[in-house]
């Protein structure tokens, strides 16, 4: 590992005159194989790398990072992250954490794949083409496609500090997708499915995930646009987790001492239904989101946000924790401007419904399964996104629906939560249940 | 930092990393021509400088370098693209031979690539790019903000404001021989207010910018504008009322409400998506897809604008293409790649978000052609239906055409009046159709401030929209107010 690198720059700030400084590096490389209709498409090999770093000038602190790492550079970096460092405001809430509190041992999260045998990129790219082939062969209805893609990355990590800390560890990840189009009387419908996992052996068979997503564009074909009226709405697994990223968003530090969160205040009360606990546990072994420490060398842990409807958490870095006189949940992730807050593996908890029963509870309402656009006010927590599904009739999907919003406020849809299905997979960072929401305005004609 | 403002892009990549254009040819020469249908090599410096200031002062400061260089081999309908981000000759050879190993899996291809030289335009080039202004004044600039952002306002709590500015070097070289470069700065200046009155909060933001000096900021006292904009938004927000939910007709205004067009239309007529046949437009040039008041073009070559480009970033110079004229279908956005296959022109339109990207085809400034109306006639003209004038992102799903943009500032129209003003909705369209209800078109076309960011296939790439008034008969309108 690349710690040593790491180590001499903040060696070099200290000497500039930083009075702290942390740093964290990322070595990655990929590949991705891409075929469309049968014919390989787009090929990608790629390495990146990037050293971010963060000094502090007293109380005052500023961050650099760069992808070039010839010495010229690295030097250039460290002098101009110290003299950023000058010009920014002091502040008595910045700082690198206690030296006390940084992960004494890093455990193996099963991150990286070993096992060797890699396979030839013309075997990888027979995994696309099973993917998209799968996908075409599965219905007849299937006549094109936006193509299959092969990825695999890995990906080198290490922190460190100017006290002295350097860590750092490994991940993999390999993931298939595909975007089949179905087609009927000149109407088109695309939908996606994909499966990503640590490990090449974690990775659902190619022509499973074809399946899936045919299957998927297909059941949008002959799609309508509906009244508009309220109804109870069902979301699937993949939409229901978007709802329970939009609460992280909310619960994460930065956006609470901003003032600019419908959390704000709302720490140990009621939010959502009793059925709702969600989780963020970065130690689940081989996990897509796990992670031995955060972005400021913390241990990651388990953290409930929501437990049985009352907010329990907040999810907080160093900096927003001592904003908000409270202490870090180990939440800091690196980005390109400092340090920011992020989730790790985000669940909602699944509750005893079987997922057809929540649809056959319904007499007439909403099967949601793709959500687009950004209509969601994290401040106010009002929500008016653009929907596609399955309208339910007497407890059976009756019929593919498009061209509808689905709105309301995320507070008030936590709370009509009536329904938490038995079904989470953690079939991505962030992973849930089938939701039912009592009761939401669903607007067509 | 004077240093890193070089004046040819050539010179810069020569004097820091040894590659020049008759090496970069020659790697093309040695691995690429001859065997390829088409192949360029695309080096990227890039200088990004971050302020932020937040509760009064600027506490984040941040300045990042990312350099490399994307090498692309293209046979057929086949890409191979390797990059690296440590730019010497020896990756540049290696890059073209993982790139080259594509063309050798699969048949001959017939195409074969136009050449793509054409003079390239200048329509940004500044005494004193934004990244190269003095720190003092950015931080000066942003305290100005905030104290004006409050000061508007008694409700104003929160004031986040951000300067960001950034610099682009980049140098291409293709299979045709030709060799380009472009320096391209970029600025932008956020501010977001958070108001609060009697336990409600609410937020507001404006900003703008463009391939612009710093001192824009200051002409017009353009900071004062988006500062008081900020603060305006997020207090009549404080007083919203329920979005309507149905639907109804819908008036938009001038400027960015124009994201209507880069996601109703934009997107659809992107060469990739046609040629594949997977876009809602796919086969319908010539045909009506929009009311005959409608003209909408991408255009790439005006000055100074945020989604400007001398060249795009496979090298062809950008042009105005005309998307749809008087209502017809008549043209589509293209990148060298989807233009051979289609047997059409590049229009300029081939962009990447950096070297570790390979070019596809999107939008540069898209925009709405003026009308005739008066826009206060327009409004009249409604008995029932939405106002519209500030927008937050939008998504399109091209295939089946179904698009939603979201309104963050927009009112009731009563008779013919405007009314409250309501909580953001999304409002939803189907792409082919939403176009052609377009019934009154203003004379008062606008171009937004400077504030787009577009995201395809993961690439994020700056653009602008622009829009005169407009009604639609009908829209769908996302509220909960049944």
């Amino acid at each position: 590992m690349n710690a040593d690198l790491l180590v001499d720059v903040l060696k070099r700030a200290v000497a500039k005159g930083a009075t702290a400084a942390d740093g964290f590096l990322a070595e990655d490389s990929h590949f991705t194989a891409s075929v469309r209709l049968g014919e390989l498409e787009t090929v990608t090999h790629a390495r990146d790398q990037r050293l971010s770093l963060r000094v502090f000038a007293g109380r005052a602190s500023a961050a650099a990072s760069t992808s070039d790492f010839s010495r010229a550079s690295l030097e250039r970096l460290v002098d101009e992250a110290t003299m950023l460092a000058k010009i920014t405001a002091e502040d008595p809430c910045a700082g690198l954490p206690d030296p006390g509190e940084l992960i004494a041992c890093v455990p193996d999260l099963a991150l990286e794949d070993t096992s060797g045998g890699e396979p030839t990129p013309e075997e990888k790219i027979e995994i696309a083409r099973t993917c998209e082939a799968a996908a075409l062969e599965s219905d007849p209805r299937v006549t094109n496609s936006e193509g299959a893609e092969y990825y695999d990355r890995r990906t080198r990590y290490a922190y460190a500090t100017s006290h002295g800390f350097a860590e750092g560890y490994r991940t993999t990840s390999f993931g298939i997708s595909v975007s089949p189009v179905a087609a009927r009387n000149g109407e088109m419908q695309r939908d996606y499915w994909y499966s990503t996992a640590r490990k090449r052996s974690g990775v659902e068979d190619p022509a499973a995930v074809g399946r899936t997503a045919a299957h998927r564009a297909v059941r949008r074909l002959g799609a309508r646009k509906i009244k508009t009226v309220e109804v109870p709405v069902i979301f699937d697994t993949e939409t229901a987790a978007s709802l329970v990223r939009s609460v992280a968003s909310a619960a994460s530090g930065p956006s609470l001492y901003r003032r600019a969160s419908f959390l704000l205040d709302r720490l140990g009360t009621k939010i959502a239904a009793p059925g709702v606990t969600i989780v963020d546990d970065a130690l689940i072994r081989g996990g897509l989101g796990s992670r031995p420490f955060d972005g400021e060398g913390l241990a990651a842990g388990r953290t409930v946000l929501v437990r049985e409807g009352v907010l329990e958490s907040y999810l907080l870095d160093t900096y927003s924790a001592r904003k908000l006189g409270m202490k870090s949940t180990h939440h800091a992730a690196r980005d390109g401007s400092g340090v920011a807050v992020s989730t790790s593996n985000l669940m909602l908890l699944p509750g005893t419904a079987k997922p057809a029963d929540l649809i056959a509870s319904v007499k007439s309402g909403f099967y949601v399964t793709e959500l687009i656009g950004f209509g969601v006010n994290g401040v106010t927590g009002d929500y008016s996104r653009g929907a596609v599904g399955l309208w339910i009739e007497n407890g059976e999907l009756a019929y593919p629906v498009e061209e509808v919003t689905v709105a309301g406020n995320l507070l008030a849809m936590f709370a009509a939560i009536d329904g938490v299905g038995d079904d989470l997979v953690l079939h991505d960072r962030t992973a849930s249940p089938t939701l039912k929401i009592g009761r939401m305005v669903v607007a067509g004609n | 930092m004077k240093e890193l403002v070089p004046t040819r892009p050539e010179s810069f990549f020569s004097d820091r990393f040894n590659v020049n254009p008759s090496l970069m040819e020659k790697v093309l020469g040695s691995n690429l021509i001859g065997r390829v249908d088409d192949a360029d090599i695309y080096l990227e410096y890039c200088i990004n400088e971050e302020l932020l200031l937040e509760e009064g002062s600027v506490k984040k400061a941040s300045r990042h370098v990312s350099q490399g260089a994307g090498v692309r081999a293209l046979a057929g309908t086949r890409t191979g693209y390797a990059h690296t981000d440590d730019i010497s000759m020896q990756n540049l050879e290696e890059a073209a031979r993982q790139a080259r190993a594509i063309a050798d899996r699969g048949g001959a291809s017939a195409a074969v690539a136009l050449p793509s030289r054409g003079r390239p335009h200048d329509l940004y080039t500044l005494a004193e790019p934004p990244v190269a202004a003095d720190l003092a004044r950015k931080l000066e600039l942003l305290k100005r903000v905030d104290a004006a952002t409050r000061a508007a306002d008694a409700r104003v709590t929160q004031v986040i404001a951000s300067l960001a500015s950034e610099e682009v070097v980049l140098l291409i070289a293709t299979a045709s021989g030709w060799t380009v470069g472009d320096i391209r700065p970029l600025t932008r200046l956020n501010v977001t207010a958070i108001a609060e009155e009697n336990g409600r909060r609410e937020i507001g933001s404006h900003g703008g910018g463009g391939r612009v000096p710093f001192d824009w900021f200051l002409e017009e006292e353009r900071w004062r504008r988006f500062a008081s904009e900020a603060a305006r938004q997020a207090v009549l927000k404080l007083r919203a009322v329920e979005a309507p939910a149905g639907a109804m007709t819908v008036v938009l205004g001038p400027g960015w409400p124009g994201i209507l067009l880069h996601e109703a239309i934009g997107h659809g007529l992107e060469g990739d998506f046609n040629r594949k046949g997977t876009s809602a437009f796919a086969g319908r040039l010539g045909q009506r897809v929009a009311s005959e008041l409608v003209t909408v073009v991408d255009d790439g070559t005006i000055p100074n604008r945020r989604g400007s480009l001398n060249v795009d970033d496979e090298g062809t110079p950008t042009g105005r293409t005309v998307l749809i004229e008087k209502g017809i279908l008549t043209g589509y956005m293209q990148d060298r790649l989807n233009a051979r296959l289609m047997g059409m022109k590049p229009t300029g339109n081939g962009r990447r978000e950096s070297y570790a990207h390979p070019p596809l085809p999107r939008m540069t400034n898209t925009f709405m052609l003026a009308g005739e109306d008066d826009p206060e006639d327009i409004l009249r003209s409604v008995t029932r239906g939405l106002y519209a004038v500030t927008f937050g992102g939008g998504q399109v799903d091209i295939t089946n055409g179904k698009f939603v943009f979201s309104a963050s500032e927009a009112y009731l129209i009563e008779d013919g009046r405007v009314g409250a003003p309501v909580k953001g909705a999304t409002l939803i369209g189907s792409g082919p159709e939403a176009l052609t209800r377009v019934s009154r078109v203003g004379r008062d076309l606008k171009l937004d401030e400077g504030v787009g960011t577009c995201g395809k296939d993961g690439q994020s790439v700056p653009v602008g929209v622009g829009l005169p008034t407009i009604r639609i008969d009908e829209m769908t309108v996302g509220g909960t107010a049944v």
